[in-house]
């Protein structure tokens, strides 16, 4: 078997809400091999679990099933697909929309998909009703400049 | 979470002291309705001193815990904010109704 990426990690875990640090947690310590800055694990952690309860509360609702993450990272990108076999999203643009949430009586900011694609370089969302829903989300990390660009933005 | 109150200010601070996600925001939301109600505060201050990571489950809460303080005739605010932090309270626009403060009063 042929590997296109520099290196690859899945993980499984049940749709309980105690399972959202864990999954972030995890992402983050997969994606710490690329030497982010923290500010850039901070982002990752925060699209993750975003990600991750809208398969919890969203995809699955009150019942329980699998949430599959597959990390993937090629050159200085990671590349994080989060799946559910949930209910689905009827229109994803509706779904996008800043403060759109489905389930207001749960004081949901519906801020999940706009903090996802501000926080990571790509996101792709595919979803068929009664099938489920894949994100794909990609960061690439930034490389420090060479050691005289640092030393001369520090003068200062 | 741990209470603070200021009788004299009239000041509730709670001191948030869990990362904040969905699966908290459930706790924290009762335990800071129930200190609210008990106290029925002129200022509640969310201490973020302790608070390392906070998705959009977090927006929603402090949301809510502003209408209901609101509601009661006191204003809300934020201090020990982390930039991580401050970048999504940013994002979402609600600084403008939940300032952060530099100092605890």
């Amino acid at each position: 078997m042929v590997n296109f990426y520099d290196n690859e990690m899945k993980l499984e875990f049940l749709s309980k809400s105690n399972n959202e640090a864990f999954a972030r947690i995890t992402v983050a310590a997969f994606a710490s091999q690329l030497d982010p800055t923290i500010e850039e694990l901070a982002d990752i952690k925060t699209a993750v679990s975003e990600a991750v309860t809208n398969c919890i509360i969203h995809g699955y609702e009150d019942t329980e099933g699998i949430i599959k993450i597959n990390c993937k990272l090629s050159a200085n990108s990671i590349i994080i697909e989060i799946s559910d076999n949930g209910k689905g999203i009827e229109d994803i643009s509706i779904a996008k929309e800043p403060l759109y949430t489905s389930k207001p009586n749960l004081e949901r900011s519906g801020m999940g998909f706009t903090i996802m694609e501000s926080f990571m370089d790509e996101v792709k969302i595919e979803s068929v009703v009664d099938i489920g829903t894949k994100v794909t989300m990609k960061k690439t990390i930034k490389r420090e400049e060479n050691l005289e660009d640092i030393l001369e933005k520090t003068k200062d | 979470m741990n209470t603070k109150y200021i009788a004299k200010d009239k000041c509730l601070i709670l001191e948030i002291t869990e990362e904040i996600d969905h699966h908290t925001t459930e706790n924290i939301r009762r335990k800071a309705d129930y200190e609210i109600e008990n106290y029925i505060p002129k200022k509640v201050i969310f201490d973020f001193n302790k608070v390392t990571f906070m998705d959009s489950a977090g927006i929603g809460m402090l949301l809510g815990r502003y209408k209901n303080i609101r509601m009661l005739g006191g204003t809300t605010e934020l201090v020990n904010v982390k930039s991580s932090i401050k970048k999504i309270l940013e994002m979402c626009g609600i600084l403008k109704i939940i300032p952060i403060r530099e100092e605890c009063a």
